[in-house]
């Protein structure tokens, strides 16, 4: 036997398991969208030309982009001070990125609920310390759904982003100094540039992740500012509209794939 | 091309907690030289050369360029050249552009940096690899940029890290010939890290000799193997045989059998393998001991003998392989001889 079917051999009942819990509901939802309520490509036009259902897939990605240029860039300070700080400091950080793992994400979203409402903290502190005469809408918007995701996506973008930091080569660093180079054209021109498999990397991790959150944008979002996965929630399960729903997940999944194709493309052709 | 500087270091200590990486290290570096800082790992060679550098201070002790104090320049002002251990490119950058940063950094005007790169090209062999990445290049030609970007700026000192030890045998040898050229050509001051004995004596024009981490002796290349200063030294540099010498009667004997010397000195013999011979018998003249051929290695032109003498010394000889007679084998008795005028006394 050879070492790579060995190997497989190895991952076979992950593979099955896989196949079994993902692949074959999938097809599945495959097989609703193109067949309900009747055959044929009916319900992905719907998808594509419905305006409502249009504006909530832009929405989807317009949050998601959002979401993911704020995570990742909070995500590379924090990833930075973890893997370079002293190590009192580091084991402190470790606690911040870690902690947020340990809480459930309902938890999290009525926490900053409890904080951002307009009778929650900090509006009715800001008020009752004269800095606000009306209360700030926090939540049920977009601004409530944005706080909520990322604060659940930054520790998932961390990880990536410090990986690729530890991996590199102190004495390229090192050796930038030498030449007599500042320390920000260190962190523009060779830092942030060798780091940039673990950039793209943990934008892509947040950004799928966040294009099927549900939790969170329910909460916070207070039912206005739907996104994609409650959209596909109320298809199925309250307007049984099944075969759009299959439909709006299919274009998901589609996107999905995509975008991790073009990462490994992208990552492929700069592999050092 | 700048100027060549001249280095001092003055009593320059380093310690990491509570050890002593470096203790008193005085000595100058000339205008113009190739020095090797020759040591085992853990003698303190790197760290000599991190502080050249700049990148840790040392502890005590002062060091001095071209007279002026250096000891709290950060390495950004420097301006010395370095070529690190596995050669620390940027792996993002092509060959051309990793070449060309440091001339950026001095904010050259882009006609000079586009003459410069060309050049250090040229200089270099790197026709033609210019734009590929360093993923893309050799091992040989990876070191090429990162010579080439060291020296790109004219540096008045360039600072080597062992930059050979991840290259083959073959490449090696031309890499360092390859330095030795550059030296010669742009009469840089150069200092070479290595712990490869034969390297530092082929490339330099003095080998400071590290142990513990003091200097235990700077001196030209064939002095420090033909005169250790001692012998911790005599043994780095390659095999050496150390014979006990006694007087009897104010003349010396090596195991009871009367010797000539002629080197000066107290202690005892000291001889490099390739200053014995071997003879079959006895000879009627000269400094002879009689021994036991324990092995007997080929090594093509040359032929490696371990021995033990009668009074249980061992001794390893190198001899040309054309002067060692065919028919010795594993197990011959034969006798080690030695010009009374070779070795030197430890």
């Amino acid at each position: 036997m050879t070492h790579a079917s060995r190997h497989l051999l190895l991952l076979g009942p992950l593979m099955g398991l896989l196949t079994l819990a993902y692949l074959v509901p999938f097809l599945g939802v495959l097989r609703w969208s193109v067949t309900l309520p009747e055959p044929g490509l009916g319900q992905y036009g719907r998808a594509l030309t419905d305006p409502l259902i249009r504006s909530i897939l832009w929405r989807t990605f317009r949050i998601c982009a959002i979401v993911t240029v704020i995570s990742v860039t909070a995500a590379y300070v924090l990833a930075l001070i973890w893997v370079r700080a002293a190590p009192g400091l580091r084991l402190l950080f470790e606690l911040f990125i870690l902690i947020p793992f340990w809480i459930s994400v309902l938890t999290r979203a009525f926490g900053w609920l409890a904080l951002l409402s307009t009778r929650g903290l900090i509006n009715t502190w800001a008020q009752s310390l004269g800095i606000l005469s009306e209360p700030l809408t926090m939540v049920r918007n977009e601004f409530g759904v944005i706080v909520g995701m990322v604060h659940f996506l930054v520790p998932f973008a961390v990880f990536p982003l410090a990986t690729s930091m530890r991996n590199l080569d102190e004495r390229v660093l090192m050796a930038a100094r030498g030449m007599g180079a500042s320390r920000t054209r260190i962190f523009w021109q060779i830092f942030l540039p060798m780091t940039r498999t673990g950039v793209l990397g943990a934008a892509l991790l947040v950004f799928v992740f966040a294009l099927g959150f549900f939790v969170t944008p329910a909460i916070l979002g207070g039912g206005r500012s739907v996104m994609a996965a409650e959209l596909i929630f109320l298809r199925i399960f309250q307007s049984p509209d099944w075969g759009l729903g299959a439909a709006i997940s299919v274009i998901m999944m589609v996107t999905v794939g995509i975008l991790m194709a073009l990462l490994l493309r992208l990552t492929g052709g700069t592999r050092q | 091309m700048t100027q060549a500087a001249e280095i001092e270091a003055r009593g320059i200590g380093k310690m990491f907690g509570n050890f002593a990486a470096l203790s008193d290290v005085s000595f100058t570096i000339g205008r113009g030289e190739f020095l090797t800082l020759l040591g085992p790992s853990g003698s303190g060679k790197t760290t000599f050369l991190t502080l050249l550098a700049g990148f840790e201070a040392p502890t005590s002790g002062q060091l001095l360029l071209d007279g002026r104090d250096l000891t709290a320049t950060p390495p950004e002002t420097r301006g010395f050249g370095m070529v690190f251990q596995g050669y620390a490119l940027f792996p993002h950058m092509t060959a051309e552009e990793n070449i060309a940063f440091p001339l950026k950094v001095q904010r050259r005007s882009a006609a000079d940096i586009r003459a410069r790169v060309a050049a250090m090209i040229e200089l270099m062999g790197l026709g033609g690899h210019g734009h590929k990445r360093p993923s893309g290049l050799s091992g040989g030609q990876q070191q090429r940029v990162a010579l080439a970007r060291a020296l790109a700026y004219e540096p008045p000192v360039l600072l080597l890290d062992e930059p050979f030890s991840a290259l083959d045998k073959n490449l090696r040898g031309q890499m360092q010939d390859e330095v030795r050229r550059l030296h010669r050509e742009l009469g840089t001051t150069f200092v070479f890290v290595t712990h490869d004995q034969s390297e530092a004596l082929a490339l330099s024009s003095r080998v400071a000799i590290f142990e513990k981490g003091r200097l235990q002796q700077i001196a030209p290349p064939r002095e420090v193997y033909d005169a250790p200063a001692n012998r911790f030294v005599a043994e780095f540099l390659g095999d050496i045989n150390i014979l006990p010498v006694d007087l009897q009667a104010g003349r010396p004997q090596v195991e009871g059998r009367a010797v000539a010397i002629v080197t000066p000195g107290t202690g005892p013999l000291a001889l490099r393998p390739e200053y014995m011979g071997l003879a079959t018998s006895e000879p009627v003249t000269g400094n002879a001991l009689p021994a036991h051929l324990d092995d007997l290695t080929y090594q093509g032109a040359e032929t490696r003998l371990a021995l033990t003498t009668r009074g249980g010394l061992s001794l390893i000889l190198r001899l040309p392989t054309a002067d060692v007679p065919q028919s010795l084998t594993p197990g011959s008795e034969v006798w080690a001889t030695w010009d009374s005028a070779r070795g030197f006394r430890l």
